[in-house]
């Protein structure tokens, strides 16, 4: 991955280079360490400025962790995490205390449930505003007019910031989420299923509410969704996550239309689609995730992948370079015709 | 109107279930027609609060009452006796009674949301499916547990002669689901009633759960009551749909009359608002607003507040009826009614 970085700094935000986290399994009376659950195992990326990279993957494969990991929400086991300060990387990783939590200013989460994300015995500019005063970046009159100002900017009424969060309904309790996220000011945001828990109606306000201030501000963001249709109308990149892994990251329209790895594929393959037609025959993918406490030896994919070969269960495919910013991590992804979608109008 | 019933399986007629709360009442379901005939889907779609998963308990007579009541409207579930077609108004028998105990989990079967809460955590898989085809049928326990296992297999369960003794905890969420499916099908049942099924799972295990739905649905000529909020699983496994909004069905009609030919503005909106993964990329056009609180359903058209081709005057004021426009394509919205201004 190392020439990732240098060919592309020019106008990376972030980049991540071999990050792992690792949680301890621990057993009996003493809490000794058994074995540790490979939550994220290796993995490198990096967002442009102003990018979204769109991170999908199924439940347990690690994309919460990856996300809270880059904002070193959780401490990671090991790896690093530049982010552009100017004209120069700062080592988030590397980063102590005080320093760390001026550096967090530039980053930021809006997490999926907007039911437990507020304080509910905060009011609209208790739960937005704080922030400001904590950190110190604002005195008690100027944090009202800061926090009138997002408050706007999300689509909510001014009157709003005196209400307490049970007055809203679950849309406008993560438009508070986002003018949270925003008032800081961050280049980055980390988009944690923002708009998973909501209403089918409501979805797309959110949706639209976050490319609008992306717009505006010149964010960047890792944009993490189970559902691949929300990823492909939020992102510019995707990158796909199994068991802890990038299995494969592109362009969106290069991974929607060649996916370049087996499990691309059958995830592709898995999504019901709203085209009407004859029933598909569907790539149906047997069996579950492995254990990320007990990953198969070779490929991690190797259990469930029909195309597997002696080579994939005896040795890890390392994430190759097959096409303009398309990486790929299977032993065989030059060698395979897999199916896409029809993304043509 | 079909009057072919051999293929009947059931048949909701105006449907009301009303909850009555300290602050107020809550119309739950409020007047809801479907049919739904041997091996066929009914999709119900809608967003939380509309209505469908009470339209299911009530089917399944598993209200609370108090505060829950039907207070209208009939269910009729067909049978076909000595070549008569006959049926049992499920409406109005006692909700504990004998009766409804020989039809639920006998004649119709369920499967919900989340399979960890829907199983008992203190009995094992096998037990709970084994007790659910002893209450139904006489046969020896033996022969019953030779049924479970049986079923485990069909559903894609490994080792099923093991799993069979094993606890809902120590299976995956994929895994329950399809043991909620073999419990559901024991007794081979001519209806299932699926509330939101794959909802709580990932989209590999849902792909695989949707098929195997078809494959015994092909097998039994099984019905099915399909409920979910997801539109593109609608697409998948539907013949019918139903659109409900706040306790009202807004659009009925054959699956591909909703989705190339959508008359209800609440429905043409809620296709523009989703994401697809195919075709052109275009901006979502959100639906304004919120689903008001079933307290306060609006006057008129339940959805005018929201709707973007009001008539003011009109919809403010009318509660528009369902009506027929052709090939059994139903819409409830004062644009197809006809009005004396």
């Amino acid at each position: 991955m190392e020439d990732m970085n240098i060919n592309n700094q020019d106008n990376s935000l972030i980049i991540v280079n071999n990050l792992r986290k690792y949680f301890p399994i621990e057993r009996g009376f003493f809490r000794r360490t058994s074995g540790y659950v490979k939550a994220v195992d290796d993995v490198s990326f990096r967002i442009g400025q102003q990018e979204t990279l769109g991170l999908v993957g199924e439940s347990g494969s690690g994309k919460t962790t990856l996300g809270r990991t880059v904002l070193r929400l959780y401490e990671p086991t090991s790896g690093e995490i530049l982010f552009r300060d100017g004209d120069r990387f700062v080592s988030v990783t590397k980063l102590q205390d005080e320093e760390l939590r001026r550096f967090r200013r530039n980053m930021q989460i809006i997490f999926q449930d907007p039911f437990s994300s507020l304080n509910e015995r905060m009011t609209v500019l208790e739960n937005v505003g704080d922030v400001l005063l904590i950190n110190g970046l604002a005195s008690k009159h100027e944090v009202i007019e800061r926090v009138i100002e997002v408050i706007e900017q999300v689509g909510l009424r001014r009157d709003d910031i005196r209400r307490y969060p049970y007055s809203f309904s679950g849309g406008q309790r993560q438009r508070i989420c986002v003018a949270r996220a925003l008032i800081l000011r961050p280049k980055f945001i980390v988009a944690d299923e923002p708009a998973s828990a909501l209403d089918v109606s409501i979805q797309a306000q959110i949706l639209n509410l976050l490319k609008d201030i992306q717009e505006q501000f010149g964010l960047a963001y890792l944009f993490i969704s189970h559902d691949i249709s929300v990823v492909r109308y939020m992102a510019d990149r995707i990158a796909v996550m199994y068991a802890g892994k990038i299995v494969e990251i592109a362009p969106k329209d290069e991974i929607l239309l060649s996916p370049k790895h087996p499990y691309t594929e059958a995830l592709l393959s898995a999504v019901p689609r709203t085209a009407i037609e004859r029933r598909r025959s569907r790539a149906i993918l047997r069996g579950d995730p492995p254990d990320p406490a007990n990953l198969p030896k070779g490929c991690i994919f190797s259990l469930r992948c029909k195309y597997a070969q002696e080579i994939c269960k005896e040795e890890q495919p390392p994430l190759k370079l097959i096409d303009t910013e398309h990486y790929v991590s299977c032993h065989l992804a030059e060698n395979l015709e897999l199916n896409g979608v029809k993304i043509a109008s | 109107m079909n009057l072919d019933l051999t293929q009947r399986v059931l048949e909701v007629n105006n449907l009301k279930t009303y909850f009555y709360l300290n602050i107020g009442t809550v119309k739950a379901v409020d007047g809801v027609d479907f049919s739904i005939d041997r091996g066929k889907t009914l999709g119900i779609i809608g967003e939380s609060g509309c209505g469908k998963s009470v339209t299911a308990h009530t089917i399944m007579r598993l209200i609370q009452s108090p505060p829950g009541k039907i207070v209208g409207g009939s269910i009729k579930l067909y049978y076909e006796r000595d070549g008569n077609i006959d049926f049992v108004d499920i409406a109005k028998l006692d909700p504990k009674g004998k009766e409804i105990r020989s039809i639920r989990g006998k004649e119709i079967g369920m499967v919900f949301q989340e399979p960890m809460t829907s199983f008992s955590p203190m009995y094992t898989i096998g037990d709970q499916i084994i007790e659910a085809i002893l209450i139904h049928e006489n046969i020896s326990k033996k022969e019953a547990r030779e049924r479970s296992i049986y079923l485990l297999e069909r559903v894609g369960i490994p080792k099923p002669e093991r799993t069979i003794d094993t606890y809902p905890f120590q299976l995956s969420g994929g895994m329950r689901q399809r043991a909620m499916i073999a419990m559901a099908l024991s007794c081979h049942p001519r209806l299932l009633i699926a509330d939101e099924p794959t909802t709580a799972v990932d989209v590999t295990i849902q792909a695989q759960i949707l098929d195997l739905l078809q494959e015994f649905q092909e097998e039994m000529g099984l019905a099915i009551i399909f409920i979910t909020h997801n539109l593109a699983v609608i697409a998948e496994i539907a013949d019918n749909i139903a659109v409900m909004y706040l306790g009202k069905i807004v659009e009925y009609g054959a699956k591909e009359e909703i989705f190339n030919n959508p008359l209800h503005p609440y429905t043409s909106a809620l296709f523009r608002s989703i994401p697809k993964l195919e075709g052109k990329l275009e901006r979502l056009i959100p639906i304004s607003g919120n689903v008001p609180s079933s307290y306060e359903v609006p006057e008129g058209c339940p959805f005018h507040p929201r709707c973007e081709n009001i008539i003011s005057g009109i919809c403010n004021v009318n509660s528009p009826e369902l009506i027929d426009i052709g090939n059994g394509h139903k819409v409830r919205c004062m644009l197809y009614q006809k009005v004396e201004v």
